[in-house]
Formats: C-alpha cells, sequence, structure tokens
C-alpha cells in the first residue's frame, strides 16, 4: 500500500515537474539561507575561538576588552596607544607567566598586517586545540642583539596565505609600507626590503595573514622615522642601522600564557591596577563572548529573515498545492474510482507536499555541504574564516529539519482538502 | 436461490433541494447479468450509480451489493466493498495520464486484495492478467505506451480492461461510448460483453442510446422509477 502510494506520489509529481521543480528551488534556497546562515555563525565563532586557543590574557593600553581583542589577534582596527616596552618585560619574567609574545602593529605589506615579535612566538604561539606552529619552509626569523650583521634584522616569516596569495617561498624579498596602505606605487618602507626566511603551515587564524618580523627589524625600519613620516633629507641606508638603538619602545599588545590558569583574575586584576601603566588585561573567551553578544543582534535579525523567507516557501508550496487540487479533480476522481479511497487521496497530496520538502531540504544540506567545501578555501582566503564541518552546526540543522517538519504539516491543509473533495464529488470524473 | 450481484429494494431518494425524487421498489443483477439502464440526462442515472456506488445514502429502502446493505456499513468498509465488486468505466478521462498502459489496467490490483488473488488465479500474475485484458480488447500492442499518446477509442478500451481485471461481480459502464465515433460503438460494447460474460461479470450498461440495448439481456428504463 505504501509502496503504491509512493510511485503514483512520485509518477504524478514527476508529472508536474516543472512547477515542482520551482517550489523545490524555493525549498533548497530556504534550507541554504537557514543553515548557511548558522554555517557563517559558527564558522566565525571557531575561528575566533582557534585563534585565542593558547592566550590566557592580553595585555593592551587601556581600552575596551573588545577593541583589544579585535586589533591584538585578529588586526581589525587599531591600537591608539601601546604598552611600554617596560612593562612587556616585566610580564616576561614574572614567574606566574608561562609565556608572554609581543604583538607590535602598524605595518603592512600588500594589504596584510605585519606583526612585530620574538622568535619565540613561533615556539610558543598557540592556535586551535593548543598546536603549535609549523614550518611550510625555511625557519624562524634570528633574534638580533648587537654585534650582529644588518642582514638579521631584515628577515620575515609569512604566514600560509600571505605565501600562497602572494606566491612568495623562502629567499624572496618584500618591502613593506606604513600603516594599512593597500595600494601603492611605492611601498613606504622599500629602502629596507626583508627577505623571507620562513613560510608557515595554514592555521586557519589570523597567523595565516599576518606577516611576522622581529621587533629590532620593525625599529630599524623606522629609524629615520618621527611621527609617522620621514624626516627629509635624513634617510639612513639599511646597513647603517645597526648603528642606532635598536631597542624597541613599546609594543601593541603582549597575549600571556600563564602557568596556572587558575590565578586568571588575580593576575587580571593586578595588572590592571597596575599604578602609572593604565595598562588593559582581557581574558579572550570573556571579551569574545561580549563580542558576541554585540553582534548577537544582528544574528538574531538574519535568523528572523531566514525563518520569514521559510514560512514563505512553504506557505507557498501549500497554496501551490491547493491551486492545484482543483485542476487534479480528475485525477482524484480515477484513483477513486479504481479503489483509492479518501484516505489515499489524503496520503497521496500529504506525501506530495512532504517529499517536496524533504527532498528540497536534503537537497539543500547537500547543495551547502559542497559549496561549502568548494568554497572554503575562497572564504579561507578572502575573510580568514574557516568553515566548519555541516556536522558542527546543530543550531541550523535543528532549522532546516523544524522548516521541513512544518512544511510538511501543512501539507496537511490541502490533503485535508482533497479528502473533502473526495467525499463530495461522485465517483465519475465527468461531473466536475 | 444464488446471492444477487446488486439489489435494491424500496429504495427512496430525494433531493431536498430541487424535490427530485427516485423510487425504486425492487430492481436486482444476478451474477453474470447484462442490463441496459436507458433514460435521458436528469432522469436520475448518476443519482442511481452513486446510490450503488455508497456515495450516497437512500432515506428509506437499501442498497445491497454481494448481500451487504451498504447503509449499514462505515464509509471505509463501503469502499474496499466497491472496488473488490465493481469495476468502473466511465464516458471520458478514465486513465491517468502519468502511468503506463500497463499500469493503468493493474491499479485496481493495488487497492483490492480480491481483485488481485482474482487475477493471480486467472493468469498467474497481475501483469500477464492485464496482458491477456489488454490482447483480448485489441491493445496488445501498447502495454507499455504512455496513455496520452492513445485515441480516445483505444483509451476506452484500456479502460475497459481495468474495469475487467480482477474479475469483479459487477461493471458499472456510464455512458462508455457516447465519446466513440458512432462507428466503433457497437463494436466496443459487445467487445465489453463479451470479455465481462467470459469471466462472469454482470455489466450495468447505462447509455442514452437505444441503439445498444440490443447487446444487453434486460432493459430498464429510468422513467419508471421517477416519482
Amino acid at each position: 500500500m505504501i509502496q503504491t502510494l509512493f510511485l503514483l506520489a512520485s509518477r504524478s509529481a514527476w508529472s508536474r515537474k516543472g512547477s515542482l521543480l520551482l517550489l523545490l528551488l524555493s525549498v533548497i534556497t530556504s534550507a541554504c539561507l537557514l543553515l548557511g546562515i548558522d554555517l557563517a555563525r559558527q564558522s566565525a565563532k571557531a575561528s575566533f575561538s582557534n585563534a585565542v586557543a593558547g592566550t590566557d590574557l592580553i595585555v593592551g593600553a587601556q581600552t575596551s576588552p573588545v577593541s583589544l581583542l579585535l586589533y591584538s589577534v585578529f588586526r581589525i582596527g587599531q591600537a591608539t596607544r601601546n604598552v611600554p616596552y617596560a612593562e612587556f618585560e616585566r610580564l616576561e619574567q614574572d614567574p606566574r607567566v608561562k609565556s608572554a609574545l609581543p604583538i607590535a602593529l602598524g605595518d603592512s605589506y600588500q594589504g596584510f598586517a605585519v606583526v612585530g615579535t620574538k622568535a619565540i612566538y613561533f615556539d610558543q604561539f598557540l592556535y586551535g586545540a593548543r598546536q603549535n606552529l609549523q614550518f611550510a619552509q625555511g625557519r624562524a626569523f634570528e633574534n638580533y642583539s648587537v654585534g650582529k650583521p644588518a642582514g638579521v634584522l631584515f628577515e620575515a616569516v609569512l604566514g600560509a596565505e600571505v605565501a600562497k596569495r602572494l606566491k612568495h617561498k623562502v629567499g624572496d624579498k618584500i618591502a613593506l609600507s606604513h600603516g594599512m596602505q593597500i595600494q601603492q606605487t611605492e611601498p613606504s618602507h622599500a629602502d629596507k626590503p626583508f627577505t623571507v626566511v620562513g613560510v608557515l603551515q595554514p592555521t586557519g587564524t589570523p597567523v595565516d595573514q599576518s606577516v611576522h618580523i622581529s621587533l629590532a627589524g620593525m625599529e630599524a625600519i623606522h629609524v629615520d622615522w618621527a611621527a609617522g613620516v620621514p624626516v627629509p633629507g635624513a634617510e639612513i641606508p639599511a646597513e647603517y642601522v645597526t648603528k642606532f638603538n635598536l631597542q624597541p619602545k613599546s609594543v601593541t599588545a603582549v597575549l600571556l600564557g600563564l602557568n596556572n590558569r587558575a590565578g586568571v583574575f588575580r593576575m587580571q586584576r593586578e595588572l590592571e591596577s597596575r599604578p602609572n601603566a593604565a595598562l588593559s588585561a582581557i581574558l579572550p573567551g570573556v571579551a569574545l563572548s561580549t563580542l558576541w553578544q554585540t553582534v548577537g543582534v544582528v544574528e538574531r535579525v538574519l535568523l528572523f529573515v531566514a525563518a520569514l523567507v521559510s514560512v514563505v516557501s512553504a506557505l507557498g508550496l501549500t497554496s501551490v498545492m491547493l491551486v492545484t487540487l482543483g485542476q487534479r479533480r480528475r485525477e482524484m476522481a480515477v484513483l477513486r474510482s479504481t479503489g483509492a479511497g479518501p484516505r489515499t487521496v489524503f496520503g497521496l497530496l500529504f506525501l506530495e507536499s512532504a517529499l517536496v520538502m524533504w527532498v528540497g531540504v536534503a537537497l539543500g544540506v547537500l547543495v551547502l555541504a559542497l559549496g561549502g567545501a568548494a568554497l572554503a578555501p575562497w572564504v579561507q582566503a578572502q575573510f580568514g574564516l574557516q568553515l566548519v564541518g555541516l556536522k558542527e552546526l546543530g543550531a541550523g540543522l535543528l532549522a532546516v529539519l523544524s522548516f521541513a517538519a512544518f512544511g510538511s504539516l501543512l501539507g496537511l491543509v490541502p490533503a485535508f482538502q482533497a479528502y473533502r473533495n473526495q467525499l463530495q464529488d461522485g465517483l465519475n470524473p465527468k461531473t466536475n | 436461490m444464488t446471492l444477487a450481484v446488486l439489489r435494491c429494494n424500496n429504495l427512496v431518494f430525494k433531493y431536498a433541494s430541487s424535490g427530485f425524487e427516485l423510487r425504486i421498489p425492487e430492481f436486482s443483477m444476478q451474477a453474470g447479468d447484462t442490463v441496459f439502464l436507458e433514460g435521458d440526462s436528469g432522469s436520475g442515472k448518476s443519482t442511481l450509480l452513486n446510490l450503488i456506488a455508497g456515495v450516497l445514502l437512500p432515506q428509506s429502502g437499501h442498497v445491497s451489493l454481494m448481500g451487504q446493505n451498504l447503509s449499514t456499513l462505515s464509509a471505509s468498509q463501503c469502499d474496499s466493498l466497491r472496488v473488490d465488486h465493481i469495476g468502473f468505466l466511465f464516458q471520458q478521462f478514465n486513465l491517468l495520464s502519468y502511468l503506463s498502459v500497463l499500469d493503468n489496467v493493474t491499479l485496481p490490483c493495488k487497492f483490492s486484495k480480491r481483485r488481485k488473488q482474482n487475477a493471480l488465479m486467472q493468469a498467474g500474475t497481475v501483469q500477464q492478467s492485464a496482458e491477456r485484458l489488454l490482447n483480448a480488447l485489441g491493445m496488445g500492442k501498447y502495454l507499455n505506451q504512455s496513455v496520452s499518446t492513445l485515441s480516445v477509442g483505444q483509451q476506452q478500451r484500456v479502460a475497459a480492461a481495468r474495469a475487467l481485471i480482477g474479475q469483479p461481480d459487477l461493471i458499472i459502464a456510464d455512458e462508455p461510448t457516447s465519446a466513440l465515433d458512432a462507428g466503433h460503438q457497437a463494436q466496443f460494447v459487445q467487445l465489453l460483453l463479451a470479455q465481462a460474460a467470459e469471466q462472469n461479470t454482470a455489466v450495468l450498461l447505462v447509455s442514452h442510446d437505444p441503439g445498444l440495448a440490443q447487446h444487453c439481456a434486460k432493459r430498464q428504463h429510468m422513467g419508471q422509477w421517477q416519482a
């Protein structure tokens, strides 16, 4: 009986495939929209938390937690003030601190952020499931100390995406720009080019979009600069910079890993109350959830719109089914005269709505899974976002399942209408 | 006495809206009977057929199908009794356009166990039974064709095969030849009746064309039953 129902429903549906295909498309689109929004949301959350996995505290100049998090980790926005280098050294020597990684921002290379740091960054920075950075090619830059040749200063390690997009390999020379200038005829630090000494493996974090140089190197390209512009007539060639004091004066932020994570709140309070330092110390997890709360409104609006679109497409399906019932009375009468009872006809109509819904939703999930896989490299390159797998989309999958269930339930309306028609009409199709 | 296939007894049916009334003191059909039922449009033919099918219920008296009083059955019992024992054949649009000729013919066997059993006993498989009937009706060449490619006359033969499959006790043929051209009407009725006789199926042939009456054993006029 069920087999007969399926056979009839699918054959009948196939004979009207033109209009059903359009309905199917609208269901697919709705399912993709529902899932896609969740995919973007979960991917953003996963990427953001991956990037701060190994960091217990982020220390920067006094500012709001969210903006400190955004500029220090995600290179979004700019710091207005910096942390004095002496404060960084104090943190470095603090017995409670396991790792203190300085971050000095402000320069860029072809739109990618330049990060001034120390060589230990490559050993101690943790991301994702507390993984270490790995080199795809080459090595870390060398820490500079007085007496070493000037070449040591101008070594750079590229994030995976930078190397891939700009087709760089170890040995290439790159010229940095001051600030975040994207396209300019002449990079403003072209007088002191850097040599690529290493390329990192992809991490799915902002590290991939960063160019890493030493703090001393960053100092060196600015020796002949003052107040953000080159001092006219005072150009100092790269080979002479070693004659100057290259001790950094400040860093933008410090990523702290603690020996004992339980002490994180005490440490935070203590850092923020340090006299004369005006520091902010934030817990990345807390700052992230503040960020998500802020973004949550937008997220909810998007979900609400997606839900509305889904309701509209389910209603569209139902109304088309209702309209076509009039044209299908003959079909229903033939079915009845050959022995299909009103319940069979009810089942047939319900099955058709349900088939369109579930097939549409299944195809929508498939489209999103395939599309997600196909677009993942592009999204990674464009937005630095690593798309999560479908199995991470609990809420999204629940939403599309509810959508399919809701649409199927609405299918009861035309089914019931057909049932009633069946009882009213006689057996003879010509009576219509 | 053998069980009557169909029996109407002291049947009264009245439409409240129009005042039209049908009174049938006694009408019955035995196995293998062929009855020609004539009457103008508006004479209550469709009403009678709906009463026999159990779609309408009489105000008094009763209709029995295979000895079962339809008034005492639930709607779904009535549905299954109908498909088990009656094959229907209408003027036009008898077929589902999205099924092949063969699938259209076997449809009643999907809804009725009894007719499936009968078909199996007759020919081994439902499909062979359908093929046999289609061959007998001259439609053997079109088994897997889409019904929309057939002429009206061919479609009626397919519908006849469907009414016959699984050896129902009664076939109700409601103006089955009205859509056919004059030359083919008699031929079609003869084919239908011959196949029905072969499996001892009674036929109630409803038509406004008196010329077809000669093919049936009995003749009944609706006029006798109008109040």
